[in-house]
Protein backbone atom coordinates (compact mmCIF):
# COMPACT_ATOMS: atom_id res chain seq x y z
CA UNK A 1 0.00 0.00 0.00
CA UNK A 2 2.62 2.94 1.01
CA UNK A 3 4.71 1.35 -2.21
CA UNK A 4 1.95 1.95 -4.61
CA UNK A 5 1.14 5.50 -2.86
CA UNK A 6 4.56 6.54 -2.96
CA UNK A 7 4.65 5.72 -6.61
CA UNK A 8 1.36 7.49 -7.07
CA UNK A 9 3.48 10.70 -5.60
CA UNK A 10 6.01 9.94 -7.75
CA UNK A 11 4.17 9.79 -10.94
CA UNK A 12 2.01 13.29 -9.17
CA UNK A 13 5.50 15.05 -9.07
CA UNK A 14 6.82 14.08 -12.27
CA UNK A 15 3.69 15.12 -13.91
CA UNK A 16 3.71 18.49 -12.52
CA UNK A 17 7.33 19.04 -13.59
CA UNK A 18 6.00 18.03 -17.09
CA UNK A 19 2.99 20.23 -16.88
CA UNK A 20 5.33 23.28 -16.68
CA UNK A 21 7.61 21.73 -19.59
CA UNK A 22 4.43 22.06 -21.47
CA UNK A 23 2.69 24.84 -20.31
CA UNK A 24 6.21 27.40 -20.46
CA UNK A 25 6.98 25.72 -23.96
CA UNK A 26 7.46 28.38 -27.16
CA UNK A 27 8.24 26.88 -30.29
CA UNK A 28 11.48 28.94 -31.58
CA UNK A 29 11.65 30.85 -34.44
CA UNK A 30 14.93 30.78 -35.48
CA UNK A 31 17.77 27.89 -35.22
CA UNK A 32 19.80 27.25 -32.23
CA UNK A 33 23.47 29.14 -32.21
CA UNK A 34 24.74 25.69 -32.98
CA UNK A 35 22.30 24.60 -35.28
CA UNK A 36 22.95 28.18 -36.83
CA UNK A 37 26.34 27.38 -37.24
CA UNK A 38 26.21 23.70 -38.94
CA UNK A 39 23.24 25.64 -41.31
CA UNK A 40 25.76 28.33 -42.11
CA UNK A 41 29.29 26.34 -42.86
CA UNK A 42 28.65 22.65 -42.90
CA UNK A 43 27.54 22.43 -46.68
CA UNK A 44 30.98 24.32 -47.28
CA UNK A 45 32.99 22.74 -44.38
CA UNK A 46 31.83 19.03 -44.86
CA UNK A 47 30.06 19.17 -48.06
CA UNK A 48 27.17 16.86 -47.07
CA UNK A 49 23.88 17.66 -48.50
CA UNK A 50 22.39 15.85 -45.45
CA UNK A 51 23.31 18.00 -42.35
CA UNK A 52 22.01 15.96 -39.95
CA UNK A 53 24.86 13.25 -41.20
CA UNK A 54 27.25 16.33 -41.15
CA UNK A 55 26.59 16.64 -37.46
CA UNK A 56 26.45 12.85 -36.71
CA UNK A 57 29.56 11.66 -38.97
CA UNK A 58 31.98 14.68 -38.61
CA UNK A 59 30.83 17.68 -36.47
CA UNK A 60 30.02 14.57 -33.32
CA UNK A 61 31.56 11.47 -35.17
CA UNK A 62 33.47 10.65 -31.50
CA UNK A 63 29.61 10.59 -30.37
CA UNK A 64 28.84 8.29 -33.00
CA UNK A 65 32.11 5.91 -32.49
CA UNK A 66 31.17 5.61 -28.76
CA UNK A 67 27.30 4.97 -30.04
CA UNK A 68 28.92 2.35 -32.24
CA UNK A 69 30.84 1.22 -29.51
CA UNK A 70 27.53 0.79 -27.14
CA UNK A 71 25.81 -1.20 -29.59
CA UNK A 72 29.04 -3.37 -29.88
CA UNK A 73 28.78 -4.04 -26.03
CA UNK A 74 25.32 -4.61 -26.42
CA UNK A 75 25.40 -7.29 -29.12
CA UNK A 76 28.22 -9.14 -27.50
CA UNK A 77 26.21 -9.02 -23.98
CA UNK A 78 23.36 -10.50 -26.11
CA UNK A 79 25.75 -13.23 -27.38
CA UNK A 80 26.96 -14.19 -23.77
CA UNK A 81 23.52 -13.82 -21.80
CA UNK A 82 22.41 -16.43 -24.80
CA UNK A 83 25.01 -18.67 -25.61
CA UNK A 84 24.01 -22.04 -26.45
CA UNK A 85 24.62 -24.70 -23.47
CA UNK A 86 25.28 -27.43 -25.60
CA UNK A 87 28.71 -28.67 -25.20
CA UNK A 88 30.96 -27.91 -27.89
CA UNK A 89 30.52 -31.32 -29.99
CA UNK A 90 26.91 -31.03 -30.47
CA UNK A 91 27.89 -27.40 -31.96
CA UNK A 92 30.28 -28.51 -34.33
CA UNK A 93 27.50 -31.36 -35.50
CA UNK A 94 24.71 -28.19 -35.52
CA UNK A 95 27.17 -25.54 -37.53
CA UNK A 96 27.77 -28.82 -40.16
CA UNK A 97 24.09 -28.93 -41.10
CA UNK A 98 22.76 -31.27 -38.01
CA UNK A 99 20.69 -28.02 -37.31
CA UNK A 100 18.72 -28.16 -40.49
CA UNK A 101 17.18 -31.74 -38.94
CA UNK A 102 16.54 -30.11 -35.68
CA UNK A 103 14.77 -27.25 -36.53
CA UNK A 104 12.81 -29.05 -39.24
CA UNK A 105 11.31 -31.51 -36.87
CA UNK A 106 10.39 -28.17 -34.57
CA UNK A 107 9.07 -26.02 -37.43
CA UNK A 108 6.59 -26.60 -39.58
CA UNK A 109 7.82 -25.39 -43.41
CA UNK A 110 6.75 -22.37 -44.50
CA UNK A 111 4.40 -22.53 -47.44
CA UNK A 112 6.14 -22.51 -50.56
CA UNK A 113 4.35 -18.85 -51.30
CA UNK A 114 6.27 -17.44 -48.04
CA UNK A 115 9.18 -18.97 -49.26
CA UNK A 116 8.97 -18.11 -52.89
CA UNK A 117 8.48 -14.31 -51.90
CA UNK A 118 11.48 -14.37 -49.32
CA UNK A 119 14.03 -15.89 -52.05
CA UNK A 120 12.21 -12.75 -54.35
CA UNK A 121 12.23 -9.94 -51.97
CA UNK A 122 15.62 -10.53 -50.05
CA UNK A 123 17.79 -9.06 -52.39
CA UNK A 124 15.88 -6.07 -53.03
CA UNK A 125 15.49 -5.85 -49.09
CA UNK A 126 19.39 -5.67 -48.79
CA UNK A 127 19.73 -3.49 -51.90
CA UNK A 128 17.24 -0.76 -50.27
CA UNK A 129 19.74 -1.09 -47.39
CA UNK A 130 22.90 -0.57 -48.93
CA UNK A 131 20.89 1.73 -51.14
CA UNK A 132 20.27 4.18 -47.89
CA UNK A 133 23.38 4.18 -46.16
CA UNK A 134 25.24 4.44 -49.24
CA UNK A 135 23.41 8.19 -49.92
CA UNK A 136 23.34 8.55 -46.43
CA UNK A 137 25.13 12.19 -46.81
CA UNK A 138 22.37 13.41 -49.65
CA UNK A 139 19.24 11.83 -48.29
CA UNK A 140 17.33 11.29 -45.28
CA UNK A 141 19.25 7.91 -43.90
CA UNK A 142 22.23 6.95 -43.32
CA UNK A 143 24.55 3.58 -41.58
CA UNK A 144 22.52 3.06 -38.89
CA UNK A 145 19.26 3.15 -40.97
CA UNK A 146 20.67 1.14 -43.24
CA UNK A 147 22.13 -1.46 -41.17
CA UNK A 148 18.63 -1.35 -39.61
CA UNK A 149 16.99 -2.58 -43.15
CA UNK A 150 19.98 -5.29 -43.71
CA UNK A 151 18.65 -7.02 -40.04
CA UNK A 152 15.16 -6.88 -40.94
CA UNK A 153 16.37 -8.69 -44.08
CA UNK A 154 17.95 -10.82 -42.07
CA UNK A 155 14.98 -11.26 -39.69
CA UNK A 156 12.68 -11.71 -42.62
CA UNK A 157 14.62 -14.51 -43.70
CA UNK A 158 15.02 -16.57 -40.19
CA UNK A 159 10.86 -16.03 -39.84
CA UNK A 160 10.31 -17.70 -43.49
CA UNK A 161 13.06 -20.22 -43.63
CA UNK A 162 13.55 -21.17 -39.97
CA UNK A 163 16.44 -23.49 -40.80
CA UNK A 164 18.66 -20.94 -43.00
CA UNK A 165 21.75 -20.91 -41.58
CA UNK A 166 23.58 -17.54 -40.75
CA UNK A 167 27.20 -18.32 -40.73
CA UNK A 168 28.84 -16.95 -37.25
CA UNK A 169 32.48 -16.30 -39.02
CA UNK A 170 31.23 -14.29 -42.02
CA UNK A 171 29.44 -11.81 -39.17
CA UNK A 172 32.78 -11.17 -36.88
CA UNK A 173 34.42 -10.97 -39.52
CA UNK A 174 33.04 -8.53 -41.19
CA UNK A 175 31.69 -6.93 -38.08
CA UNK A 176 35.55 -6.84 -36.44
CA UNK A 177 36.73 -5.56 -39.87
CA UNK A 178 34.06 -2.27 -40.63
CA UNK A 179 34.63 -1.62 -37.21
CA UNK A 180 38.56 -1.44 -37.49
CA UNK A 181 38.30 0.05 -40.56
CA UNK A 182 36.39 3.14 -39.27
CA UNK A 183 39.00 3.45 -36.46
CA UNK A 184 41.55 3.42 -39.05
CA UNK A 185 39.55 6.23 -41.11
CA UNK A 186 39.23 7.94 -37.91
CA UNK A 187 43.21 7.96 -37.22
CA UNK A 188 43.93 9.28 -40.93
CA UNK A 189 42.06 12.23 -40.28
CA UNK A 190 44.18 13.02 -37.40
CA UNK A 191 47.55 12.33 -39.67
CA UNK A 192 46.11 14.11 -43.42
CA UNK A 193 43.37 16.54 -41.97
CA UNK A 194 42.11 18.76 -39.18
CA UNK A 195 41.54 15.34 -36.34
CA UNK A 196 40.20 12.36 -35.50
CA UNK A 197 37.58 11.63 -38.34
CA UNK A 198 37.69 14.77 -39.83
CA UNK A 199 36.18 13.55 -43.60
CA UNK A 200 38.58 16.04 -45.52
CA UNK A 201 41.22 13.23 -45.87
CA UNK A 202 39.29 12.96 -49.16
CA UNK A 203 38.46 15.68 -51.77
CA UNK A 204 34.93 17.24 -50.65
CA UNK A 205 33.86 16.55 -54.62
CA UNK A 206 31.15 18.02 -55.95
CA UNK A 207 28.45 18.86 -53.63
CA UNK A 208 25.30 16.59 -53.94
CA UNK A 209 27.37 14.01 -56.00
CA UNK A 210 27.08 10.32 -54.73
CA UNK A 211 30.98 10.21 -54.13
CA UNK A 212 31.15 13.90 -52.49
CA UNK A 213 31.95 14.53 -48.67
CA UNK A 214 35.26 13.07 -48.42
CA UNK A 215 35.29 10.52 -46.44
CA UNK A 216 31.49 10.49 -45.29
CA UNK A 217 29.86 7.84 -47.69
CA UNK A 218 33.12 5.12 -46.82
CA UNK A 219 32.35 5.71 -43.04
CA UNK A 220 28.84 5.01 -43.65
CA UNK A 221 29.41 2.12 -45.46
CA UNK A 222 31.48 0.97 -42.49
CA UNK A 223 29.20 1.69 -40.06
CA UNK A 224 25.71 0.02 -42.50
CA UNK A 225 27.80 -3.14 -42.22
CA UNK A 226 28.57 -3.42 -38.86
CA UNK A 227 25.45 -2.05 -37.58
CA UNK A 228 23.67 -4.58 -40.13
CA UNK A 229 25.70 -7.78 -39.40
CA UNK A 230 25.15 -6.76 -35.28
CA UNK A 231 21.79 -6.59 -35.30
CA UNK A 232 21.81 -9.62 -37.34
CA UNK A 233 23.78 -11.56 -34.77
CA UNK A 234 21.11 -10.02 -31.96
CA UNK A 235 18.43 -11.50 -34.00
CA UNK A 236 20.32 -15.13 -34.76
CA UNK A 237 20.80 -15.05 -31.19
CA UNK A 238 17.34 -15.04 -30.45
CA UNK A 239 16.39 -17.65 -32.32
CA UNK A 240 14.43 -20.68 -30.28
CA UNK A 241 17.10 -23.48 -30.92
CA UNK A 242 19.93 -21.58 -29.82
CA UNK A 243 18.32 -20.87 -26.36
CA UNK A 244 18.17 -24.21 -26.18
CA UNK A 245 15.09 -26.08 -25.00
CA UNK A 246 12.64 -23.32 -23.59
CA UNK B 1 -12.54 27.34 -27.80
CA UNK B 2 -9.47 29.88 -29.05
CA UNK B 3 -7.02 28.62 -27.03
CA UNK B 4 -7.10 25.60 -30.01
CA UNK B 5 -5.42 27.96 -32.48
CA UNK B 6 -2.89 28.68 -30.33
CA UNK B 7 -1.78 25.15 -30.27
CA UNK B 8 1.57 24.91 -31.98
CA UNK B 9 2.47 21.30 -34.26
CA UNK B 10 5.34 20.98 -31.99
CA UNK B 11 3.50 21.34 -28.67
CA UNK B 12 1.68 18.38 -29.90
CA UNK B 13 4.16 16.39 -30.76
CA UNK B 14 5.84 17.80 -27.02
CA UNK B 15 2.74 16.56 -24.90
CA UNK B 16 2.52 13.44 -26.60
CA UNK B 17 6.09 12.76 -26.00
CA UNK B 18 5.33 13.32 -22.37
CA UNK B 19 2.71 11.71 -21.87
CA UNK B 20 4.14 8.69 -22.99
CA UNK B 21 7.03 9.11 -21.00
CA UNK B 22 4.71 9.39 -18.06
CA UNK B 23 2.74 5.97 -19.49
CA UNK B 24 6.22 4.32 -19.74
CA UNK B 25 7.46 5.26 -15.95
CA UNK B 26 4.19 4.21 -14.70
CA UNK B 27 4.15 0.82 -16.43
CA UNK B 28 8.06 0.13 -15.10
CA UNK B 29 7.06 0.99 -11.81
CA UNK B 30 4.22 -0.66 -11.08
CA UNK B 31 3.72 -4.16 -13.87
CA UNK B 32 5.44 -7.07 -12.19
CA UNK B 33 5.80 -8.96 -15.47
CA UNK B 34 9.54 -8.51 -17.03
CA UNK B 35 8.34 -8.32 -20.43
CA UNK B 36 5.46 -5.45 -19.63
CA UNK B 37 8.48 -3.58 -17.86
CA UNK B 38 10.20 -3.75 -20.68
CA UNK B 39 7.36 -2.55 -22.94
CA UNK B 40 7.38 0.49 -20.61
CA UNK B 41 10.87 1.24 -21.05
CA UNK B 42 10.38 1.67 -25.06
CA UNK B 43 7.82 3.84 -24.53
CA UNK B 44 9.60 5.77 -21.80
CA UNK B 45 12.44 5.80 -24.38
CA UNK B 46 10.10 6.94 -27.83
CA UNK B 47 8.78 9.52 -25.71
CA UNK B 48 11.95 10.91 -24.59
CA UNK B 49 12.82 10.59 -28.71
CA UNK B 50 9.57 12.51 -29.03
CA UNK B 51 10.45 15.95 -27.22
CA UNK B 52 13.76 16.13 -27.88
CA UNK B 53 12.74 16.37 -31.62
CA UNK B 54 9.95 18.75 -30.59
CA UNK B 55 12.57 21.15 -28.91
CA UNK B 56 14.70 20.92 -32.11
CA UNK B 57 11.51 21.91 -34.38
CA UNK B 58 11.61 25.89 -36.07
CA UNK B 59 8.43 27.43 -36.91
CA UNK B 60 7.82 26.27 -40.46
CA UNK B 61 10.58 24.76 -41.02
CA UNK B 62 11.78 22.02 -43.00
CA UNK B 63 14.13 18.51 -43.05
CA UNK B 64 17.29 19.80 -42.55
CA UNK B 65 18.47 18.41 -46.23
CA UNK B 66 20.04 20.71 -48.75
CA UNK B 67 18.33 20.03 -51.90
CA UNK B 68 16.60 21.55 -55.11
CA UNK B 69 13.88 23.09 -52.84
CA UNK B 70 16.18 24.24 -49.76
CA UNK B 71 19.07 26.26 -51.26
CA UNK B 72 22.21 26.37 -49.55
CA UNK B 73 22.09 29.82 -49.34
CA UNK B 74 18.25 29.84 -47.85
CA UNK B 75 18.86 26.62 -45.50
CA UNK B 76 19.55 29.31 -42.46
CA UNK B 77 16.16 30.43 -42.46
CA UNK B 78 13.71 27.04 -43.69
CA UNK B 79 15.73 24.25 -41.20
CA UNK B 80 14.70 22.86 -38.22
CA UNK B 81 17.68 22.36 -35.83
CA UNK B 82 19.80 19.35 -37.10
CA UNK B 83 21.59 18.79 -33.80
CA UNK B 84 18.40 17.16 -31.96
CA UNK B 85 17.74 15.10 -34.60
CA UNK B 86 21.65 13.78 -34.59
CA UNK B 87 21.25 13.31 -30.56
CA UNK B 88 17.73 11.55 -30.95
CA UNK B 89 19.89 8.95 -33.70
CA UNK B 90 22.29 8.45 -31.35
CA UNK B 91 19.86 7.96 -28.57
CA UNK B 92 17.38 5.45 -30.67
CA UNK B 93 20.52 3.10 -31.54
CA UNK B 94 21.20 2.94 -27.39
CA UNK B 95 18.13 2.53 -26.67
CA UNK B 96 17.58 -0.22 -29.19
CA UNK B 97 20.87 -2.47 -27.99
CA UNK B 98 19.65 -1.62 -23.97
CA UNK B 99 16.54 -3.30 -24.80
CA UNK B 100 18.07 -6.34 -26.77
CA UNK B 101 20.17 -6.68 -23.43
CA UNK B 102 16.98 -6.49 -21.04
CA UNK B 103 15.05 -9.41 -23.74
CA UNK B 104 18.24 -11.39 -23.41
CA UNK B 105 17.96 -11.49 -19.46
CA UNK B 106 14.08 -11.77 -19.57
CA UNK B 107 14.96 -15.30 -21.74
CA UNK B 108 17.72 -16.27 -19.03
CA UNK B 109 15.44 -15.83 -16.55
CA UNK B 110 12.22 -17.64 -18.03
CA UNK B 111 15.00 -20.11 -19.04
CA UNK B 112 16.01 -20.45 -15.19
CA UNK B 113 12.92 -20.49 -13.49
CA UNK B 114 10.54 -21.10 -16.01
CA UNK B 115 8.66 -17.95 -14.81
CA UNK B 116 8.75 -13.99 -15.96
CA UNK B 117 7.17 -12.75 -12.54
CA UNK B 118 9.11 -10.74 -11.21
CA UNK B 119 7.93 -11.27 -7.36
CA UNK B 120 8.97 -15.00 -8.06
CA UNK B 121 12.31 -14.05 -8.26
CA UNK B 122 12.53 -12.60 -4.42
CA UNK B 123 15.36 -14.89 -3.36
CA UNK B 124 18.10 -13.75 -6.00
CA UNK B 125 17.94 -10.46 -4.05
CA UNK B 126 20.47 -9.19 -1.92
Amino acid sequence: MIKRLFIALVMAMIAVIFLDLAANYRESTSLSPLGYYYAAQGPAEVGAANLVTAVVVTYRGLDTLGEVTVLFISAAGVGLLLRRTRSTQDDENLEKGDRAEETAVRHKPASEIVETATQLLLPMVILFGIYVFLNGHLSPGGGFQGGAIIASGTMFLLLALPESHVSRLLIAITESLSGFSYVVIGVLGVIMAGGFLDNRIMGLGTFGDLFSAGAIPLIYVFVGLKVGFELSAVLDRFRKEDTGPL
Amino acid sequence: MSFLADIQISQIVLCSGLGLVLIGLWGMLTQRHIIRMIIGFSLLDTGIHMVMVSIGYVTGGTAPIINDDVPMAEAVNRIVDPVPSALVLTSIVIGLGVTAVMLSFAVRIYRTRRTLMIDECTESKG
